[in-house]
């Protein structure tokens, strides 16, 4: 067991800075193997300045923020697909 | 400030236009060093989102950056920096009913705590369970509000004529202590990650539905 690991709520209070709702809700697809989630679920890691969110099911990488001065870098690759339900 | 337990203290704070949270929401405190270094960490709020006042309560890691600035050194009337409230996946709203199934790892029972006082407050009629898994009688949070309302477990050290679990959360005591599966329990497990995965995994194996299962972990790199 990994005890740096985190999960998704770890990741709550940077990409609410970024996203206009709140995103550790949204499922989220994987693009490696399908997988679908909120990204709440995510396998979070947080080491140094960034963020790596990882798909619970395969472990390939979803995305990454990585903070640095002046500029927050966002990476998306690994997911297919987000599905936000805009709060009622 | 409220003392806890020897390791564990709750700050009460007065923040400026908080627009106030929902039960089982973290904030992030941001401290300052007068050279510019900055620490981050999260920490769950306590208070429920009816109370007058935000309460955090925050337990020490002797190798942290924050929390043993918040535990030991930070006095009333300070200031510091704090971000949120945050996150709306691991959280509890009155009209989501219950049964209620609360498992909480040591100081995961922050935000849980915040769920468990919304209930009594404001919705005594949904039922719930409350799991704590506590190192000692001395890490037991919260232990004069939860004295006959939750199921705890002690780990190491427990009291002289105890009874109770004396054993880590598994599925046997989730099994005899949880509403059954049946009843389709809304299920929050907070705690450090192994703890996490150890009692989410038993859920799921006892046929508690996934998507009914809620977690939050926090890890060994924070404090």
């Amino acid at each position: 067991m990994d005890e740096t690991m985190l999960d998704g709520n770890a990741a709550a209070g940077d990409l609410q800075q970024l996203f206009a709702v709140e995103v550790t809700q949204a499922i989220g697809v994987c693009d490696g193997c399908g997988n679908s989630g909120p990204l709440a679920e995510a396998r979070t890691f947080a080491l140094g300045p960034g963020l790596t969110l990882r798909c619970p099911a395969c472990e390939a990488v979803l995305a990454r923020l990585v903070r640095l001065p002046g500029r927050t870098l966002v990476e998306l690759r690994g997911l297919r697909r987000l599905e936000i339900v805009p709060p009622s | 400030m409220r003392p806890e337990t020897p390791r564990a203290r709750t700050l009460v704070l007065d923040v400026r236009e908080w627009r106030g949270h929902r039960a089982g929401q973290h904030v992030d405190v941001r401290l300052t060093a007068e050279d510019g270094y900055r620490a981050q960490r999260s920490y769950s709020i306590a208070s429920p989102p009816l109370a007058s006042t935000l309460e955090l309560t925050v337990e020490r890691l002797d190798d942290g950056e924050v929390s043993p600035w918040l535990v030991d050194e930070a006095r009333p009337g300070d200031e510091f920096e704090l971000r949120g409230p945050i996150g709306g996946y691991f959280v509890w709203e009155v009209p989501r009913g219950g049964p209620l199934l609360l498992v909480a790892g040591g100081s995961g029972l922050v935000p849980l705590m915040a769920i468990e006082r919304l209930r009594r407050e404001a919705a005594p009629d949904v039922e719930a369970t409350l799991l704590v898994s506590a190192r000692g009688p001395g890490d037991l949070i919260y232990a004069a509000e939860l004295e006959g309302s939750a199921v705890v477990a002690y780990t190491r050290e427990r009291p002289a004529g105890w009874t109770g679990y004396d054993r880590r959360v598994d599925r046997a005591m989730l099994e005899e202590v949880a509403p059954p599966p049946e009843r389709r329990p809304r299920c929050f497990v907070c705690g450090p990650t192994s703890f996490v995965e150890v009692v989410a995994e038993a859920l799921v194996a006892l046929g508690h539905h996934r998507a009914l299962i809620k977690t939050e972990r926090f890890g060994a790199t924070g404090g």
